[in-house]
């Protein structure tokens, strides 16, 4: 085992292991040094500066989250020269800063700002440097806006965007004074590679990075009585909401997010699970499709595995890194677009509204699905499928504004037509979940039996891994699925950008062959999503986890196939999967990207 | 033309005799190494670069690491204001720096050395290049296996900082590197790795040639051998000189002033600014148990006569910081630009003289809190001046 | 393949795919173009197999990988404190007059560029100038205006 070495912080002794931060050893005695450009997703950078210690008999000041313990060191963590040093950088900071806090979207949520209320930064005499650069906002994106005047450098959004995602949209340009984040060539972010998928903003401490938020549109479209504005929920929202309104991470919030949506105005609260439960039947369907051609007719133009498509972040990756597999994305539509085209069409219909005079709007955890929402093919139903897609942050910030005890609320039900759904819908919001979801409705399907799992819960699947594998062996299939006995079903699951290009990698090579990959573009699936609450952390995320499979658990029904309002869809609109008026409605096409 | 009671001790060890580095080479490659690193130790040379770590001790603890690769890279970025030398080392005597980073390869296990040379000093790559190839050729036939490539800066004063100049030579921004861990364990592409400056490597040449007694016995103590001097601002011999280290800065500027010297800045724009009425008490070495006060060099000597406003020097210094730093830490990032402005502001009136104090007191946070060198030693010239030249700074 | 893509391959070739191989393939683009400009750029990171944005981030930290548009000759007059207690604005003025250009322009004709640059290492012998990598030390208005009167003659 590795060596142990003896320190100690502000007087009192520890031993830790080689190798650890002084950052992480303080932590250990439950020491509070601030940071800034630390974050437990990413690498170090030291850059800061704000988490200073004192080494006694040493006159520079190390970063403690840059710096390994060594034997015998005694550290201070709040001696005088420290606090006097950290003040003086926060006040640095503050000078660089744009810090108009009260115009600010992050006021109230923003790492700079509560540092500067703990060290009470009050007198700052430093020159107001914002005055003297000209720095530019950029708004172009419908998902993501860049507020340089705010930004602070400590590179999170670009270790992010490059070590979770291995996208690098972002880069740290120049150097000196003019050192700044940036873009090729400076180019708005709707430009470039840009996925959307809002990890950078969940990452960034202050108000440099934030969403694009809808909410002053969505507030009037709930006061326009013309207007039957519909609301639709993520899997991952229900489990994420509680972190911004009081609870702690992992608390499942659903019935209580319910109660509050019809509080807010809307005229109907669905369930974006419902859509999910249809993802499954239809990508199933296809699946098993393309598997018999594939298998059976050898047809040359239908292409294994079959991707997920229910990332809008991963959906713009492939269209820019791997344009040669965009025949591999199945052709579904994501939950959120296959709800708003329905919401207009067939829920329009049921309940007899003219579907001009209906407003679509889900709530998500993501920020690409803005995009999403935006891309020219999403108008199906006639009119634009979503009309606003808003973050589990903004719905949180509406709930506030309208002075709603969150805490106090009591659990409702979601109402009924696309208000129902099962525990296969709700475990979308996982890594793995998609997968899981659509093996319950598969096997079934070919064989007429359960998956053989415990409880329905096909562990193998799960979990936090970057890449994780699965082979599920068919025995016994009905006779129509006869060409599948004894197959067995090779699956892939990625999560992660960075980790989904290693899968694609090892495709690619042709290293490894499968025929169902999972693809989620946010660490962890939906539930570490961009739009969820900040801050985020690998512990934080497996709470949530932790909350979507008990959810799961307590749902009477846990297959999308068994969903009566499916089933019900089905009988009275779109017949059978995949069928003629399923693939106008639910389907899509891609477009390929340049990928520099 | 001096009113000189002591003559500076002029030598010529640099830039003599370079037609025996073949000797020297194959000499010191029968030697065993622990005894080369020894002798380096015991001749207390101190690294050229500014930074003043033991030479001996660096290639003893890069040969002690365990790995399969390690390089020798010789620092010739050159880019601290007020210093030439090590150009003028490389157009004169190129062979024997080669022959110095061939024996560093041979002490510490590497088998290929770079030279990190600046952009601005393009116009030695060609030379410099032809002399590699006599080298190269000639330890071929000796059969010993040793290349060295030139790697080309391109503009930026930041990259002369050892692990900038490794991320820069391993395709990145010149951005400084967290320490520990050090060069001398995890280097160019993660391998232990010597980085020395190149006058270093020329005076481990002259150990190599005549041992290490005669390096030691020049100098004083903590301040062994010689150093090259870049001597520029109002003198009326400007130029690269070789001299004992330890002078006297009164001695010096009785040799080199115009008469009218009114400070002297010792070590560049990241060294210190001193003034007429210091020069006397003022060594020029590295620290130690020296009487007075003692600065370490990197070889820059800037002299300013009395026409010179104190102001306008600082204002060029900052100007310049403010622009190299890399801008990855607040400190450095920050702070230069609010000395920078701050003078300015004064100097106005838009802000009290008080803030002067302010200002000093940032820059003492700068030197504890910054991620390099750069940051940390601009207090070395700002509080130097503003002390100093307090009135000139604020009318 | 244009001449900017077949420069590039042959600088890949030089000097191999590797990440270490960045610098000097920007530097050799620039020797030939004098600036970077988006195509080459992306045409290096395909080659390279980097994101373009790095190449840009990278190439942004350096002084002299220029990636806006640069004359044929660029003239760099260092700034630093020796140059500038030499004169070194006198030789600005000098170049300013008889080129007409400000500090950071270049001439319509598309031949100069001016801009300043930091300490040459040529201190004592201030003050210091390189126009492209040509060195000129103790320069005067008067050495100025024949220096750049050569260079206008000049047809490569
Ligand atoms: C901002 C900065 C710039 C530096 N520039 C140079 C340089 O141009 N040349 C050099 O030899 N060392 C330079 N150094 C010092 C190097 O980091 C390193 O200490 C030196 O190359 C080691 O060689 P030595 O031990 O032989 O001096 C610089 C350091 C800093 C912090
Ligand atoms: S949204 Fe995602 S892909 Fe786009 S810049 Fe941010 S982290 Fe990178
Ligand atoms: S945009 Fe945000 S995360 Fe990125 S460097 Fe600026 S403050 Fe940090
Ligand atoms: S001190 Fe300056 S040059 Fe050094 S790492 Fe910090 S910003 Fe970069
Ligand atoms: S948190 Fe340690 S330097 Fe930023
Ligand atoms: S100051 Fe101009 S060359 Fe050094």
């Amino acid at each position: 085992m590795s060596e142990k070495i003896n320190l100690t912080i502000n007087g009192i002794p520890l031993r830790v292991d080689q190798n650890t931060t002084i950052l992480e050893a303080a932590e250990e005695l439950s020491i509070k040094i601030p940071t800034l450009c630390h974050h437990k997703d990413l690498c170090v950078a030291g850059n800061c500066r704000v988490c200073v210690v004192e080494e006694v008999g040493v006159k520079k000041l190390p970063a403690a989250c840059a710096t390994p313990v060594h034997e015998g060191m005694e550290i201070l963590t709040n001696s005088l020269k420290v606090r006097n040093s950290r003040k003086n950088i926060i006040e640095l900071l503050l000078s660089e800063h744009n810090a108009d806090c009260t115009k600010c979207y992050k006021n109230g949520n923003c790492e700079l700002q509560t540092l500067a209320a703990e060290y009470k930064i009050i007198n700052q005499e430093f020159i107001h440097l914002p005055d003297t650069k000209c720095y530019t906002i950029d708004e172009f994106s419908p998902s993501i806006i860049k507020d340089d005047s705010r930004c602070i450098r400590c590179q999170r959004c670009v270790r992010t965007c490059a070590e979770i995602q291995g996208v690098s949209a972002l880069t740290v340009g120049y150097k000196g004074d003019h050192m700044k984040i940036t873009t090729f060539f400076e180019k708005p972010i709707a430009d470039v590679v840009c996925t959307n998928c809002g990890q950078c903003v969940n990452h960034c401490p202050t108000g440099a990075l934030i969403e694009k938020n809808y909410i002053e549109e969505v507030w009037e479209a709930i006061a326009d009585p013309k207007m039957h504005v519909v609301v639709q929920t993520a899997p991952a929202v229900r489990i994420g909401l509680g972190e911004e309104l009081g609870f702690e991470p992992g608390s499942r919030v659903t019935g209580k997010m319910v109660s509050a949506l019809k509080r807010l105005g809307f005229d109907a609260v669905l369930d974006t699970d419902f859509t999910a439960d249809l993802t499954i039947l239809e990508e199933g369907t296809e699946l098993l499709t393309r598997l018999k051609k594939v298998l059976v007719d050898k047809d040359p133009d239908t292409h294994l595995p079959l991707a997920t498509s229910c990332s809008p972040g991963w959906i713009k990756y492939i269209e820019h890194m791997y344009p040669e597999y965009l025949q591999n994305l199945s052709t579904c539509k994501s939950p959120q677009q296959m709800f708003g085209a329905l919401v207009k069409t067939y829920y329009a219909k049921e309940r007899n509204i003219d579907p001009a005079n209906i407003v679509s709007v889900s709530i998500m955890p993501c920020t690409a699905k803005k995009f999403e929402a935006n891309r020219p093919e999403m108008h199906d139903s006639g009119y634009r499928d979503v009309d606003f897609v808003i973050t589990t942050r903004e719905l949180a910030i509406m709930i506030k504004q309208a002075g709603i005890e969150f805490t106090h609320l009591p659990e409702e039900h979601y109402d009924k037509i696309m208000g129902d759904s099962t525990g296969a819908g709700v475990i979308f919001g996982a890594t793995g979940g998609v997968m899981e979801a659509a093996l319950r409705t598969a096997y079934e399907i070919v064989t007429g039996r359960e998956v053989p799992f415990e409880n329905l819960n096909i562990t193998p699947v799960r979990g936090m891994d970057g890449v994780r594998e699965a082979t599920i062996k068919i025995e016994n299939p009905l006779p129509d699925w006869s060409f599948l006995d004894g197959a067995e079903l090779n699956c892939a699951i990625a999560h992660g950008l960075v980790n989904a290009k290693d899968l694609m990698d090892s495709i690619k090579s042709g290293k490894k062959s499968y025929h169902f990959v999972e693809v989620m573009a946010c660490p962890g699936g939906c539930l570490g999503g961009g739009g969820q609450p900040i801050p985020t952390s690998p512990e934080i995320r497996q709470k949530r986890m932790e909350a979507i499979y008990a959810e799961d658990m307590d749902m009477p029904l846990r297959k999308s196939h068994d969903n009566p309002e499916v089933v019900h869809l089905y009988e009275s609109f779109l017949e059978k999967p995949n069928s003629e008026k399923a693939h106008h409605l639910l389907h899509t096409k891609y477009v390929p990207r340049q990928r520099f | 033309m001096t009113t000189s009671h002591y003559q500076l001790k002029r030598v010529d060890l640099i830039f003599k005799n370079e037609n025996d580095w073949k000797q020297i080479l194959s000499r010191s490659l029968k030697r065993d190494q622990t005894d080369i690193v020894n002798s380096l130790i015991s001749s207390e040379l101190k690294g050229r670069g500014g930074a003043g770590f033991p030479t001996g001790l660096k290639w003893k603890l890069t040969a002690e690491q365990e790995a399969d690769t390690r390089y020798i890279i010789c620092n010739a970025d050159e880019g601290e204001p007020g210093t030439f030398k090590d150009r003028e080392i490389l157009s004169q005597v190129p062979l024997k720096v080669l022959t110095a980073m061939a024996v560093c390869g041979y002490v510490i296990g590497a088998t290929e050395g770079f030279i990190y040379l600046r952009g601005e000093y393009k116009f030695l790559e060609k030379p410099l290049n032809n002399a590699i190839k006599e080298f190269e050729n000639y330890c071929n036939d000796i059969g010993f296996h040793f290349s060295i490539k030139i790697f080309m800066g391109s503009g930026a004063y930041i990259c002369g900082e050892e692990t900038a100049l490794m991320e820069s030579m391993e395709g990145h921004r010149g951005e400084p590197r967290n320490k520990p861990p050090y060069p001398t364990n995890n280097g160019y592409l993660g391998k232990p790795t010597v980085v020395n400056n190149v006058e270093t490597l020329v005076h481990t040449y002259t150990i190599f040639k005549y041992g290490a007694k005669k390096f030691k016995d020049l100098g004083v103590q903590y301040s062994r051998g010689t150093k090259l001097f870049s001597i520029s601002g109002d003198t009326p011999i400007p130029g690269i000189y070789e001299l004992e280290l330890g002078m006297s800065l009164q001695d010096f500027v009785d040799e080199f002033g115009d008469g009218d010297t009114k400070a002297v800045q010792v070590g560049g724009a990241s060294g210190f600014l001193v003034p007429r009425k210091r020069f006397a008490e003022t060594i020029i070495g590295y620290k130690g148990k020296l009487t007075g006060i003692s600065l370490p060099t990197g070889g820059s000597m800037m002299l300013f006569n009395s026409s010179r406003s104190m102001f306008n020097v600082l204002n060029n210094y900052l100007d310049f910081f403010q622009e190299e730093s890399c801008g990855q830490c607040t400190p450095c990032r920050v702070g230069c630009q609010q000395l920078l402005k701050g003078i300015h502001a004064v100097k106005r009136g838009e802000k009290h003289a008080s803030y002067l104090k302010k200002l000093i007191k940032l820059s003492e946070t700068m030197e504890y809190t910054a991620k390099c060198g750069l940051g940390q030693s601009v207090a070395n010239s700002f509080s130097s001046i503003v002390e100093n030249f307090w009135e000139e700074m604020v009318f | 393949m244009n001449s900017t893509q077949s420069l590039i391959s042959e600088l890949v070739s030089q000097h191999g795919k590797k990440r270490t191989s960045l610098l000097p393939i920007l530097q050799g683009v620039v020797e030939q173009e004098k600036f970077l400009t988006e195509f080459s750029m992306i045409e290096i990171a395909k080659a390279l197999d980097l994101p373009a944005s790095d190449v840009y981030g990278t190439a942004s930290f350096y002084s002299f990988l220029e990636h806006k548009k640069m004359g044929q000759f660029i003239i760099r007059v260092c700034k630093t404190i020796t140059c500038d207690m030499k004169g070194k604005n006198q030789i600005l003025l000098a170049i300013q007059d008889m080129l007409k250009i400000n500090i950071g322009e270049t001439t319509p004709d598309g031949k100069f560029s001016l801009l300043q640059t930091n300490c040459l290492g040529w201190c004592h012998k201030a003050p210091a100038m390189l126009i492209n990598d040509e060195v000129f030390t103790e320069v005067t208005p008067e050495k100025v205006r024949e220096i750049i009167g050569t260079y206008m003659k000049r047809n490569d």
